[in-house]
């Protein structure tokens, strides 16, 4: 960190080196000034449990969902083993301290029962999400999107259970699957991410509330997207959910999930985990966009968002595609992996990850070649405005036995501002001779002569950068499935509204 | 703390009188400093991210003769003499580890130009030395704060205003002896404004004792001042080496880096390139020939302090049998360094199994109007180009050996003393050919 004390005094001195275009000295107030859009707070009545971790919380917690004895088990030698560990410092990020005692562990929407149908649910919980744009009836009836909304860590409607039970797929919340499938559950539960793994993977091992559980049987190709909405509502609450995919031999299965939270004073901590596991010829495709609140101009409140992701790519010619549009949150940490473990299996990262005003983000991939003929692709497009930090952080390792591996990587950062900070960190660690491994980075502010040419043309300067931007974030946005990439869009547009149109 | 640093820490403690009374004064005032920053951090293994892959407290970890009573060990330095760039026109420096040997019938230096022991300049000039010594060297690096707090004396060399010395300078080290041994050396080069230089530093290792090699170099290079720094490594498997190169440019100024590894044991090299002026320009560059179990660890930080500097990065490595490179190449461009250009490019060969690179360029960028880019690549030799040669019946192993003498080239390229280029093509040549221990002078073969 001393770095940072070393930039305030170059900062100080250097202040008054004006940006030479005026239009984007107002389009940069322009940014800062507009507002977060999905800020606003749902008044549903939330159980909330008091502040504080500790084993007792932890049972509480485990009681509270009608846990089994093995699932207890779990989070206690979890919990266990978060106590021996300490917060890692080692990230490009200026992380205020966190109370671990001061965040209560568990929220959930006061619920008498189950809701049998839509009209079951809470009015006002299903206004959110219209509000939020993804209405439940809409997404049944237009899209055809089978939506899991998790909204403070218990999910409160899967839709489209039915139709996908006859093809044999499990797409319901993890508290049901612990309930109706827990064999599934017992056997993959933390097969990808140990509760061992680190600090924050630890941490959601105790005291996840709930998330997603996914099953693709043999040869089923998912005939829909999944989607989860994962939405912080109640103050003073760290979400931690877990998702968990397996994608079982010849399947295929596209799952989203999408991220917002309303405005908050305090910051709130999300650690989620997310396992990904695919056997033989199996193929996942995870696409994320995250929308959490990012704070406020001065960087006041906005959520941390710590997720360990991780897929295995356990069987031979499996593939585990991650996309990812970061527009939210005040630090974003995460590194969504792939472990190449079966033979020619391929792992995919595209990610455009947009910082603006004080917002931080330190994120990237690991791909771990272990086994033969393995192909990895990392595109990763940063954009930092304000005074925003933007980091990729990356590896590549190619172990002994993976013959013949192939990685290609390219990670460009495009800098909005002379406040700004865009790094790369990739690390390479190759341990054999067969493998091709390539990495590119730059980082430019967009080219004056594009804005010219396009302002010849009668286009403005704001459309411009617009168009520019876009076109930058094109590779990436065209790896998400359609309807998100549409949303995916429109956020990057208001996160840098104004600077780039 | 570790205990390789505790060694050290007792051994200066126990024989703090002995040390400075055989150092200047000037030496002897950082080494307070020196010792209480080496207690704090003690000596760098793989906890530190800028030592991940290389345990360099383990290269000091032996217990090393460190020659604190400045002992004469060479009675005839021509016995030891030894270099490998003939036809070379240089004004010569022999060190015997660390101690500068007289050198028969020097040539005559431009007026104003100082070029002596260490140790010899700062008693004659202690104003000019204190003025720099231990300015550059960041004493946070724990094998910086050793070499701190161990070091009696070195080369300097100061160059007044606008003056060009057209002959390379050599610095020609030798490590030799039947014992293990230590050497602490400490380079302190200043350049003022206009003043151009060429800089050649050979190590070399004679015999077959475990040697370590502590080096830290303070090189100030003033405003439009040329300077160009050639390391180059010949030593043995059993030969440590952690060197740190601190360079600081003022505006316009201009520094060539070339650091060629072509034999060696363990090496740590850091070079740390700070551009403090505006406009001022670096070429930082680098290979390394890595065989058998040898390791190879190269760390450099470029920091854009300033506007307009243009830096430009390039290291190549081609690793064999088991050997192990590491390059870690960092550049910072601080807020307001605006119109920077910075490129960094780092190939790698690995032509076995066990061979194993890790590459790490890290790009941390505060300034918007910038242009940077840093490339890394690890793979083999080009099938096609291969084929194409056997085809025209070039053997396969002759094939070979062409395109990884090829592969190297660019870096050779941007040597600026002629015949030193020549003669690194030719000794790149017969290292792939393996027959570069043979060569004459080397004591270990015979």
């Amino acid at each position: 960190m001393d770095m940072k004390k070393e930039n305030d005094s170059t900062h100080k001195i250097l202040s008054d080196s004006q940006n030479d275009a005026g239009t984007s000295e107002k389009i940069i107030q322009e940014v800062t000034s507009s507002d977060y859009k999905y800020g606003f707070v749902t008044d549903i009545e939330t159980d909330i449990i008091p502040t504080g971790l500790n084993e007792e919380v932890v049972r509480l917690i485990s009681e509270k969902k009608g846990e089994p004895e093995w699932l207890l088990d779990f989070r206690l030698k979890a919990f266990a083993h978060w106590k021996t560990l300490e917060m890692p410092h080692w990230a490009h990020l200026d992380i205020p301290d966190i109370d671990y005692q001061a965040i209560s562990y568990y929220a959930a929407p006061k619920k008498k029962e189950s809701p049998k149908s839509l009209d079951d649910i809470d009015p006002e919980l299903r206004s959110t999400f219209n509000k939020l744009g993804i209405s439940l009836e809409e997404q049944m009836k237009l899209s055809g999107i089978a939506v899991d909304a998790v909204m403070d860590s218990v999910s409160v409607k899967t839709t489209f259970k039915e139709k996908l039970a006859e093809l044999g797929v499990i797409f319901c919340s993890f508290s049901e699957a612990v309930k109706d499938y827990p064999d599934l559950v017992r056997q993959y539960l933390g097969s990808v991410v140990s509760y061992r793994d680190n600090f924050f993977a630890a941490l959601n091992s105790a005291v996840f509330s709930d998330g997603s559980f996914v099953y693709i049987p043999k040869g089923v190709r998912c005939p829909m997207e999944l989607s989860t909405y994962f939405r912080i509502n109640a103050a003073n609450t760290g979400q931690f959910e877990r998702t968990l995919i397996v994608a079982d031999d010849d399947s295929y299965v596209s799952y989203l999930e999408g991220c917002t939270a309303p405005m908050r004073d305090e910051n709130q901590l999300h650690a989620a985990i997310v396992e990904i596991r695919a056997h033989e010829r199996a193929e996942v495709k995870y696409s994320t966009v995250q929308n959490w609140y990012p704070g406020d101009k001065e960087g006041r409140g906005g959520i941390y968002n710590f997720v360990t992701k991780r897929g295995l790519c356990k069987g031979d010619h499996s593939k585990i595609s991650w996309t990812q549009v970061e527009t939210g949150s005040a630090i974003t940490w995460k590194y969504p992996s792939c472990i190449l473990a079966g033979d020619n299996s391929t792992g995919e990262f595209y990610s455009v990850a947009v910082t603006n005003n004080r917002q931080q983000a330190d994120t990237g991939t690991k791909m771990i070649h272990l086994g033969k003929n393995t192909r990895s692709t990392i595109v990763s497009k940063g954009i930092s405005a304000g005074y925003s930090q933007n980091s990729y952080r990356g590896l590549v390792r190619v172990s002994p036995d993976a013959d013949n591996a192939r990685n290609y990587t390219q990670c460009d950062s495009l800098l909005l501002s002379d406040h700004c900070g865009a790094h790369t960190f990739p690390y390479m660690d190759i341990k054999n001779d067969t493998a091709v491994v390539e990495h590119e980075a730059t980082t430019s502010k967009i080219n004056e002569d594009q804005i010219f040419y396009c302002n010849q043309r009668g286009i403005s300067t704001e459309e411009a950068v617009g168009l520019i931007v876009n076109g930058y974030a094109k590779e990436v946005m065209n790896k998400l499935p359609m309807e998100f990439a549409v949303e995916a869009q429109k956020l990057l547009q208001i996160t840098l509204e104004g600077s780039v149109g | 703390m570790n205990n390789a640093a505790r060694q050290y820490i007792d051994l200066l403690q126990k024989n703090r009188a002995l040390f400075d009374e055989h150092a200047a004064p000037v030496l002897n005032a950082l080494r307070d400093e020196a010792l209480a920053a080496l207690k704090q951090n003690g000596l760098p293994d793989k906890s530190r991210e800028e030592f991940l892959h290389t345990d360099v407290s383990q290269f000091f970890a032996p217990d090393y003769g460190v020659n604190a009573a400045r002992v004469n060990r060479v009675n005839n330095p021509q016995e030891i003499f030894r270099c490998d760039v003939p036809d070379l026109k240089s004004r010569l420096f022999l060190f015997a580890g660390d101690t500068l040997c007289p050198t028969p019938k020097p040539r005559q230096l431009p007026q104003g130009v100082i070029a002596c022991s260490l140790r010899e300049a700062a008693l004659a000039h202690p104003d000019l030395v204190a003025r720099h010594y231990g300015r550059a060297a960041r004493l946070d690096d724990g094998t910086t704060a050793l070499n701190t707090a161990l070091a009696q004396d070195g080369f300097f060399l100061y160059v007044p205003q606008n003056t060009t010395i057209e002959e390379p300078l050599q610095l020609v080290n030798i490590m030799h002896g039947k014992q293990d041994f230590m050497a602490v050396r400490r380079l302190l080069i200043v350049l003022e404004a206009g003043a151009q230089v060429r800089l050649l530093s050979c190590d070399h290792t004679l015999d077959k004792g475990k040697f370590l090699v502590s080096q830290v170099a303070e090189i100030f290079v003033g405003e439009n001042a040329v300077f160009d720094y050639y390391d180059l490594e010949e030593s043995t498997l059993e030969t440590r080496r952690v060197s740190s190169a601190f360079i600081h440019q003022a505006a316009g100024s201009n520094v060539l880096v070339n650091g060629i590894t072509l034999h060696n044991g363990c090496t740590r090299n850091n070079y740390y390139v700070s551009l403090d002026g505006e406009g001022a320009e670096t070429r930082l560059c680098g290979m390394a020939v890595a065989d058998k179990r040898q390791v190879i660890d190269n760390y450099t930080f470029i920091d854009h302090r300033a506007p307009q500097c243009t830096s430009n990065e390039l290291f190549k490595y081609v690793l064999d049998d088991m050997a192990t490179g590491v390059f870690n190449g960092r550049i910072l461009v601080r807020q307001g360094a605006q119109k920077t250009s910075a490129m960094q490019t780092n190939r790698n060969l690995c032509s076995t199994k066990e061979a194993h690179i890790y590459t790490q360029p890290q790009l941390e960028i505060y300034a918007d109007d910038v242009k940077c880019s840093h490339g890394a690549t690890v793979g083999q030799l080009d099938n096609n180009a291969l084929f194409y040669m056997r085809s025209r019946g070039i053997p396969e192993a002759e094939a070979r050996t062409l395109l990884r003498v090829a592969f190297t080239h660019d870096v050779i390229d941007m040597v600026r003393i002629e015949e030193l280029k020549e003669r690194l093509r030719q000794l790149v040549e017969k290292r792939f050919r393996g027959t570069l221990d043979k060569c004459a002078g080397c004591r270990i073969c015979q």
